[in-house]
């Protein structure tokens, strides 16, 4: 044992003391830093570029044109000859000019209105102002018919689906917990987060063990280590090295990237956009219902609290560490078998990769149905319970399917470390001999 | 005298082709051992199950007439002959890890690199990195590295390749420094010379087989062919009654005696012929010439 910590040892201090990692570690925050300053700019100057917009009103639709201005768009109603307003309407600081043509009937559903511009529109831009004129013709059409404003606002309806307290947390006397939509919103952002973050883990620590194993190899350093200490306990000090180092990195990331977003936040006194650099609108759907008045944060402190966090953090740190654990010692296995050909352990990477990627396109529909068949046989199949099963914690799981998941979790770290450990040992010692997956199949049930 | 390694019947298989077959021979304590054989004989194989890196099939390996164990292999050096070292790492701290590996506490291999560095007049090498020398530096390095555990069993493979001759000399002077100390050596090549000069016992080995072995004397006796060199006034040009002639030496005539008869009986011939010996010896077959004949043979 106390060698695996002697090479454990090494790996982590020769690892921690690069400048490589020293630049990606220092790096990697300043550059989200960058971006997120990069963004809050682009967002400011977006609301900057004004555009005004000119309204030739042909029907008599539009009332008070000033009433449509938001914080980017400014309308005014011209009452010029249209033919001439198509020549001059920059002349009259005029971006956009709009027109209105003569409308026979306002029963219709659907009309068609031009613009005129020097530039092309965004679609945002042309968004805007079809909302605008579509709220226009609704406040027209209800004018001119028998229904009053008032009536009609009263049509609109808002429903709000929470889920009722529990009688038997009331009767204990217990702090009912609601799982809310807020409180899905933030297991939702939290699996996701979990997930990802066990995505990269894997490739990024454990592509470093394989790349690891292969320098040793390469080097022919391999046959004096195991000729002090066992092929497994070099693999397994490796691989234990090189979680350190991964753990090192994330805690400082996970101290630098806030402490960066806070102080990007803090001089550019705006907010940072929620979805920058996320472009799915999924993402957009759920950051619309972001509610961030001040009753809004209290809300989400409260659900925050609320979750089970005695059991999220020993979980997902258990599922983070079992997970690394699993694709490492694979990886350390790829390593072994391939030496310094970089195209053959591509080659056997994929089998590998593959489960990785199938997990990370299974969370998306797991969030949205964190209870469901895909999600249940996400968090028991080992490959992908690493990514699936932290991801659902936030959503109260039952309880049978964490322990059986965790139990299939510890029985894949030790069938995969054996596994992984028979092919090392006759792979490192390997040269020159092509290997593919039924070689290395062989490897497994030779001797010692 | 006893033996520091035993070898009993081992056997090892690598899918259907026996790289090691059966092999048996003894190390004896404070030997010289040389370990030969052609390439792919097995010798590689050999030294592999030894240093425990692989597991022999079956037979046994004796270390000091017990078992070999995890814990006995600390008394074991290694010089792999595919040398290799951590590139990255300063020559102190890659040593002192080495050893650490072997059991050495962090003072202690302190005091022992120290002690080589200075051997090797190279005390300023500490802080330096191995990607920073030269092929045969780094291989001082791996020297110092498979011997500062003080084991009693060294196994060396090709160990000079890549030496110039005066690293040569430095390193196989402490070979026999070690030897004298009390440390057996088992010494791989198939550099014939430089087991005819350091070994005192060898083993051959052929597709996993020792076909030989034993000490270099008895080696030499046992495959002699009854050539003897004549230096005497007038060269010798035919052969005699007891002897055939086969070529001139370098200083003298190498001659054949026929069988049946003795060194005495040429001798006598020689000298009745009205010559004069001013030399008659010996010649022994080289371990270079032995080594083709027994390899061929097989």
């Amino acid at each position: 044992m106390s060698k695996i910590w002697l090479i454990a040892g090494r790996e982590y201090i020769t690892r921690v003391r690069k400048k490589t990692f020293i630049l990606a570690t220092i790096l990697t925050p300043v550059g989200i830093g960058l971006l997120m300053l990069v963004a809050v700019y682009f967002a400011k100057k977006g609301s900057e570029e004004n555009k005004h917009i000119l309204i030739k009103d042909q029907s008599g639709i539009i009332n008070d044109a000033s009433e449509l201005n938001t914080s980017t768009l400014t309308y005014q109603l011209v009452n010029d000859p249209v033919d001439s307003l198509k020549v001059n309407y920059a002349d009259q600081n005029g971006d956009i000019l709009v027109i209105l043509p003569m409308i026979d009937s306002l029963s219709e559903n659907a009309y068609q209105l031009s613009y005129y511009s020097e530039e092309k529109l965004s679609l945002g831009t042309i968004d805007n102002i079809e909302d605008a004129m579509a709220e226009q013709f609704k406040d027209k059409k209800i004018a001119t018919s028998d229904i009053s404003m008032d009536t009609y606002k009263s049509f609109d309806t808002d429903i709000d689906l929470e889920n009722g307290e529990m009688l038997d947390q009331i009767a204990a006397g217990e702090e009912p917990k609601s799982t809310g939509k807020t409180g899905l919103l933030i297991g939702t952002m939290l699996g996701g987060l979990m997930g990802f973050m066990m995505y990269m883990v894997i490739f990024v620590y454990g592509g470093m063990v394989m790349r690891s194993v292969m320098e040793e190899k390469i080097n022919r350093i391999v046959e004096i280590m195991i000729s002090s200490v066992k092929p497994v306990q070099l693999m397994l000090g490796k691989i234990l090295g090189v979680g350190g180092v991964g753990l090192t990195q994330l805690a400082i990331w996970l101290i630098l990237v806030p402490a960066i977003l806070f102080g990007v936040q803090y001089f550019m006194g705006g907010d940072i956009p929620m979805d920058a650099g996320m472009g799915s609108a999924d993402v957009e759907a759920m950051t619309k219902d972001f509610d961030l008045s001040e009753s809004g944060i209290a809300e989400y402190i409260k659900e925050f609290k609320a979750l089970n966090w005695f059991l999220i953090i020993p979980v997902f740190v258990l599922f983070f560490f079992g997970g690394y654990f699993i694709y490492a010692s694979l990886f350390a296995a790829v390593g072994s078998a391939t030496g310094d050909d970089m195209g053959e352990s591509q080659q056997l990477m994929i089998p590998i990769s593959m489960p990785v990627i199938i997990a990370f396109m299974m969370l998306q529909p797991v969030l949205n149905n964190p209870n469901g068949n895909m999600a249940i046989f996400g968090s028991m199949f080992p490959l992908i319970s690493p990514i699936i099963m932290p991801a659902r914690l936030a959503f109260d799981p039952p309880m049978w399917q964490v322990a059986l998941s965790i139990l299939i979790l510890i029985i894949s770290c030790i069938f995969f470390a054996w596994i992984a450990g028979r092919i090392y040992r006759v792979g490192i010692l390997m040269y020159g001999k092509k290997v593919n997956i039924k070689e290395i199949g062989k490897w497994l049930f030779y001797k010692d | 005298m006893s033996s520091v390694l035993s070898i009993k019947n081992v056997v090892k298989e690598y899918s259907g082709y026996k790289a090691v077959n059966n092999a048996s021979f003894e190390v004896p304590r404070g030997s010289i051992f040389g370990l030969l054989g052609p390439n792919g004989a097995g010798k590689t194989s050999l030294i592999r199950i030894i240093t425990r890196i692989t597991a022999a099939d079956s037979g046994q390996v004796l270390l000091n007439g017990k078992d070999i164990s995890e814990t006995a292999i600390r008394d074991v050096g290694y010089l792999p002959e595919e040398r290799g070292l951590y590139k990255k790492m300063m020559v102190g701290e890659q040593l002192v890890y080495l050893s650490q590996l072997k059991g050495l506490s962090k003072e202690e291999a302190g005091r022992e690199i120290k002690y080589w560095l200075e051997k090797f007049e190279i005390r300023d090498w500490w802080t330096k990195k191995i990607e920073e020398l030269s092929k045969g530096m780094q291989q001082k390095v791996q020297f110092i590295a498979t011997v500062l555990h003080k084991p009693s069993l060294i196994i060396l493979d090709e160990p000079f390749t890549g030496l110039d001759p005066v690293n040569t000399n430095l390193m196989k002077s402490e070979i026999y420094r070690l030897n004298e100390e009390g440390t057996s050596i088992i010494f791989s090549t198939h550099r014939m010379e430089q087991v005819e000069e350091i070994c005192k016992d060898i083993v051959l080995v052929e597709k996993g087989q020792v076909i030989l072995s034993g000490s270099v004397t008895d080696v030499k006796q046992q495959f002699k062919e009854g050539l003897f060199n004549v230096y005497t006034d007038r060269p010798i040009t035919t052969g005699g009654l007891s002897y055939d002639y086969r070529q001139a030496g370098d200083n003298g005539s190498i001659i054949k005696i026929k069988s049946g008869n003795t060194a005495n009986d040429v001798l006598s011939e020689i000298i009745q012929s009205g010559n004069t010996v001013k030399a008659f010896n010996e010649v022994l077959p080289t371990l270079n010439d032995i080594f083709i004949k027994q390899v061929n043979r097989i």
